[in-house]
């Protein structure tokens, strides 16, 4: 084999390395991926990174301020505020990751189906995504909740059933345009059937700007589930969430501002880290784009 | 235009009742019996059955839905299983006080977001333009109920700037301004954001068009083009941006709601969930989801009104 194609060094091929490169070349990309990284470095190694569990009760040292042994101070039962952010990392995205890839393998499947059949079918799913969007999303996760008693489980298919929809029209447009090109009609010409056509054909080729709908969807998700959480109807307690730490700190807030501040920083950082990701992967992949079209 | 009116009207009018009639089977599909929930876990076999009875929950769910669309249609939203006061009663007294939360929000991020996006467009590159983009992601990706909770903290708890809780006096035009000052903050910041980013990037793409160039070619002042010719046209994309903003808006001023203990209609629905009051939860949802979906019409119908392009496609 030819060294100049070869795989670089390691498993990592070429153009996958090239792109992780120019993502952090690009400040937006390099501070949103620093920021996912730490994240997700913070839910991996949670045990590691604090002698304390999120459960840990120490009522001597109730509402303590910052100090050397509890560095974000502790809450209203003496509890590590540090460790339970840093254990609510791994809420947070044990709600975002599966809700974002629900609703996009739902959005995605109930898309292709509209843009390649079209006709009623179409404009029937068209009507299901507008609908579903006139939702507001949270009111309608209340609603649901209220019957059913809150549960991660929930939180994440109401994420997935609010979220579909963007995907669904995103793939949508992407199938409409691929739909007439010549490679569709040659696989059709030569007998695939209809859902080999779309999974095989179209599907790999509409399915990038789904990536970067997702990246963007996470902080939104994130954002919902400490919503619903500070409301009481995310996460139940104890189980440290992002949002039902923010609701001790507003229930104490003339205690300790310290919960709402160090709370709200978890938070943010999360949102800004996944949302300036989701910017430098789009930049990234419009570049892509204008590179192969000036080919 | 009136033609384009009728039609975005009906298709709205179906949107309506698709999310109206989603809602109700959703809510009757998944686990738990609204009878139960209502009454609580100490409720006797008879008074859940006369409970179920008073819903209909025994009925055909077609039946119960057809009952409660026409119910709906009439402006009947139930009533209040506490108080047996109309649904409708309650939302419409508390809506005011939601309306004017989101169109202070909506009114404050536009004079706020406007000029710094098509000052930042007009000083393109300059350090004006990149401390706008900064500040535009931090407004955007700070959750409004953190920065409800942030503000509070700070203007209301340490400073004592502003009040706390509550929707100020009745009657007291003063007091209720002071109340809504830190809400309304808070709700707009994200929009702020939104809109000084949507408004640099369309005043860019405007700026190049032909009517400005003759515009300026008539030598008018650049202030003159910038306000006049420019964002007449950048305009447009915000105009819908906020017909659909408007429906997170009311999601978002639930949280500020509670954060900030205003009267409104998130406080209504969140305080009928604790007190099992299902009816005003399910009349409270579907008053907001119409305001969403005329929400979204205005904004339509206004792109149309300002391009007509639009309206005669």
């Amino acid at each position: 084999m030819d060294a100049s194609i070869a795989p670089a060094e390691g498993a990592v091929p070429r153009w996958r390395r090239l792109a992780l490169v120019r993502l952090l070349r690009d400040p937006t990309g390099a501070v949103g991926t620093l920021f996912v990284a730490a994240i997700l470095v913070l839910a991996v190694f949670a045990p590691l990174l604090t002698p304390y569990a999120p459960e840990d009760i120490d009522v001597r040292n109730r509402l303590a301020p910052p100090s050397a042994e509890h560095w974000m101070g502790t809450d209203q039962l003496g509890r590590d505020v540090f460790t339970r952010l840093v254990y609510g990392t791994r809420i947070a995205l044990a709600v975002a990751l599966p809700a974002v890839l629900a609703g996009a393998v739902v959005g995605m499947l109930l898309g292709l189906v509209a843009g390649y059949v079209g006709g009623w079918v179409e404009t029937g799913l068209i009507w299901l995504f507008d609908v579903v969007r006139s939702f507001p999303a949270l009111l309608f996760a209340i609603a649901i909740i209220a019957l059913t008693g809150p549960s991660l489980f929930m939180v994440v298919f109401i994420m997935a059933l609010t979220r579909f929809p963007s995907y669904g029209r995103l793939i949508r447009a992407q199938t409409l345009k691929i739909r007439e090109e010549e490679y569709v009609a040659a696989s059709k010409a030569l007998g695939c059937s209809a859902p080999r056509v779309m999974l095989r054909h179209i599907l790999p080729n509409a399915v990038a700007p789904l990536f970067i709908q997702a990246a963007m969807d996470v902080p939104v998700v994130i954002t919902f589930e400490a919503g619903l959480s500070f409301l009481g109807l995310g996460v139940p307690p104890p189980t440290p969430s992002w949002g039902s730490i923010l609701r001790e700190g507003y229930t104490y807030v003339r205690a300790t501002p310290w919960m709402i501040l160090f709370g709200s920083g978890f938070l943010v950082i999360a949102t800004l880290g996944f949302t300036f990701f989701a910017e430098g992967l789009r930049d990234l992949f419009d570049v892509r784009i204008r590179g192969e079209g000036s080919n | 235009m009136i033609v384009y009116t009728v039609r975005r009207l009906m298709t709205a009018a179906l949107t309506v009742i698709g999310a109206v009639t989603l809602l109700f089977v959703i809510i009757r599909l998944i686990p738990g019996d609204p009878a139960v929930v209502m009454l609580g876990p100490r409720a006797s076999d008879s008074m859940i059955a006369s409970m179920r009875a008073r819903m209909m929950l025994d009925e055909p769910v077609l039946v119960q839905l057809g009952a409660f669309l026409g119910n709906v249609l009439r402006g009947d939203l139930g009533r209040d299983v506490l108080n047996e006061l109309p649904v409708l009663t309650l939302v419409l007294d508390v809506l005011p006080f939601t309306i004017v939360l989101a169109f202070g929000s909506i009114l404050l991020a536009v004079l706020i977001g406007v000029p710094l996006g098509a000052l930042a467009a007009a000083y393109r590159n300059s350090w004006w333009d990149r401390a706008t983009a900064f500040v535009s992601v931090a407004f955007i990706t700070v959750p409004p109920f953190v920065a409800g909770l942030l503000l509070l903290l700070v203007f209301a708890v340490e400073l004592r700037w502003l009040p706390v809780s509550g929707g100020g006096t009745r009657g007291d035009v003063l007091n209720q301004l002071r109340h809504l000052i830190l809400p309304v903050s808070a709700l707009a910041l994200t929009w702020v954001g939104y809109i000084a980013r949507l408004i640099r990037s369309s005043v860019l793409e405007e700026i190049t068009k032909d009517h400005v160039r003759t515009a300026r070619s008539k030598g008018l002042a650049p202030g003159r083009v910038l306000f006049k010719h420019v964002l007449r046209g950048a305009l447009i994309p915000t105009i819908a941006v906020l017909g659909v903003g408007f429906g997170n808006l009311l999601g978002g001023a639930v949280l500020i709601e509670i954060i900030f203990n205003r009267p409104g209609l998130g406080f209504l629905i969140l305080n009928a969930i604790e007190s099992r009051n299902y009816p005003v939860v399910q009349g409270g949802l579907v008053v907001a989801v119409f305001l969403y979906t005329l929400a979204n019409v205005i904004a339509d119908l206004s792109y149309g009104f300002v391009d007509p392009r639009i309206r005669e496609a």
